[in-house]
């Protein structure tokens, strides 16, 4: 079902449509969500501690799919926990999409 | 005559000094708060519970933590892009600042109180400064395996006999860096002491120096007293079988919380405070809380612990009691409590409330709130007292 998402995700991204539905109070929450949270291992501008830095250069050359799957998933074996829990696939694939693009 | 020249002499040197230092005080009342968004720190007392004013400038805190100078007077923050500040808590300026690395996660001032140290990720390994000047003393890579490669350094604490122990999260080892000849660090090294140590203790006397695994259950322990005896594996049967929870926030092991012969340490990826018989170093019992603990800090006394958590359940404190092992309160002071701090003999807490840049003393005995603090963003809170203690 996830793969499906993927790869529904993976051929809207493709063919260059609109991008998943997150609402701007969403995209708020979301964003204090990367900054704070992931940002406890990941560091809050994202330039690495425990877990390694997000910065666009870092993940030039990593797919969305792969990044959208570690958020939801995890990394088996490493401290990456899947946050599937909290986090929808297009709540995931914003995220992606921001790290990609890089913070403000 | 010549008295009374002497007298206005003595007045003329003696007046400016008083005008510049308005107040005279001490500063073992004092501490700080990090606010972890914007560089910045809050200077606070808790004679009456007030912030004094703000430092500004010390680069990126979204982790940091702090250590004082034996006078209680400077405090030496380690902040995440590798930024060492040295603040005069009691001028409220800061001293002298060095981005010693790229990335780092903590620090310990040794026993004498002339050496900092900071552990670092990139490049992974240990600095050691002059805590006067801030100069390099010592560089320690943590140089691991054939290929040269360096291991995050984490869990560094101050030992006696002016020592520093800290471990390595990639390589599995625990290092024990001797520094009585500042010149000439001695380095003695433990391997294999179980994969991925996240964060380690050392016991208020010193003695024992406690790393949490993060890559497998159980905790090394390593007993400095008797280092021939080497690492020792406690806790190994706890959790065998059982599915770990994801982890979303690394437990913090800061202190020792310790009651009688118990201690109290957060359990990895499980809603559970851990509590081990310190004479025999085996699983004295099981708490169930909340939620993920990240800090379990006892009281001053020891009476009580108070626990707060990893996300999602970040809006709640838990309080245990040491002797039942009972929770005896549940407090929601608001969203994002990241940091409690316990005034210098215990009667009242700080805890930090990030999300609501708030914050917020309780009453320890009655639970009862006292009051509220505008912060931003705080994280960690460091009192002065901290000064005399070994492995804060």
């Amino acid at each position: 079902m996830l793969k499906m998402r993927l790869l529904i995700v993976s051929l809207m991204l493709n063919s260059g449509l609109a991008l998943a539905e997150v609402s701007a109070s969403r995209q708020i929450e979301l964003t204090h969500l990367l900054k704070q949270d992931c940002g406890s291992c990941h560091g809050m501008t994202l330039k690495g501690g425990l877990g390694p830095a997000l910065l666009p250069e870092q993940l030039d050359g990593k797919s969305t799919d792969y990044l959208v799957m570690t958020i939801l998933e995890g990394h088996p074996n490493t401290a990456m926990p899947g946050w599937k829990t909290m986090l929808s696939t297009d709540d995931a694939l914003w995220i992606a999409n921001q790290i990609k693009q890089g913070l403000d | 005559m010549i008295r009374t020249a002497l007298i206005s002499l003595t007045l003329l040197f003696i007046t400016p000094t008083l005008t510049l230092a308005a107040e005279i005080r001490g500063t073992g009342d004092l501490g700080l708060v990090i606010e972890r968004a914007s560089g910045s720190i809050q200077i606070i007392e808790t004679t009456n519970n007030s912030s004094l004013g703000r430092v500004e400038g010390l680069g990126d805190l979204s982790h940091a933590s702090a250590v004082y100078s034996r006078d209680e007077r400077y405090a030496y923050i380690f902040g995440r892009d590798g930024g060492l500040t040295k603040v005069d808590v009691l001028t409220q300026k800061i001293v002298k600042r060095t981005l010693q690395a790229g990335n780092s996660i903590g620090g310990a001032i040794s026993q004498d109180g002339r050496l900092v140290a900071v552990s670092n990720y990139t490049p992974g390994g240990v600095k050691i400064f002059s805590s006067k000047t801030l100069e390099l003393v010592a560089d320690i890579p943590a140089t691991y395996g054939d290929k040269g490669q360096t291991s995050k350094v984490i869990g560094l604490v101050d030992a006696p006999g002016q020592k520093f122990v800290f471990s390595l999260w990639d390589a599995d080892e625990i290092w024990i860096a001797d520094m009585s000849k500042p010149d000439k660090p001695q380095i003695q090294k433990f391997n294999d002491i179980g994969r991925n140590p996240y964060d380690a203790l050392i016991s208020p006397d010193g003695r024992y120096y406690i790393a949490g695994l993060f890559g497998e259950d159980g905790m090394a322990l390593l007993d400095l007293w008797h280092l021939d005896a080497g690492v020792k594996r406690i806790l190994n049967n706890y959790g065998k079988g059982e599915q770990k929870l994801p982890v979303y926030k690394m437990p913090h092991l800061e202190g020792w919380a310790m009651a009688g012969t118990h201690a109290f340490v957060p359990a990895v990826g499980r809603h559970e405070v851990l509590v081990i018989d310190t004479q025999t170093w085996t699983e004295a019992g099981r708490i169930k809380v909340h939620g993920q603990p990240i800090f379990v800090m006892a009281r001053p006394d020891g009476r009580n612990v108070w626990v707060n958590f990893a996300i999602p359940n970040n809006d709640t404190l838990q309080v245990i009691d040491t002797e039942s092992l009972k929770i005896i309160k549940t407090l929601q002071p608001g969203k994002g409590v990241l940091h409690m701090e316990f005034e210098p003999r215990g009667e009242q807490v700080w805890a930090s409330i990030r999300d609501d840049d708030q914050l917020v003393i309780y009453d320890t005995d009655t639970f009862e709130e006292q009051l509220r603090l505008p912060a931003n963003k705080p994280s960690g809170i460091f009192s002065t007292a901290r000064a005399h203690k070994t492995g804060l």
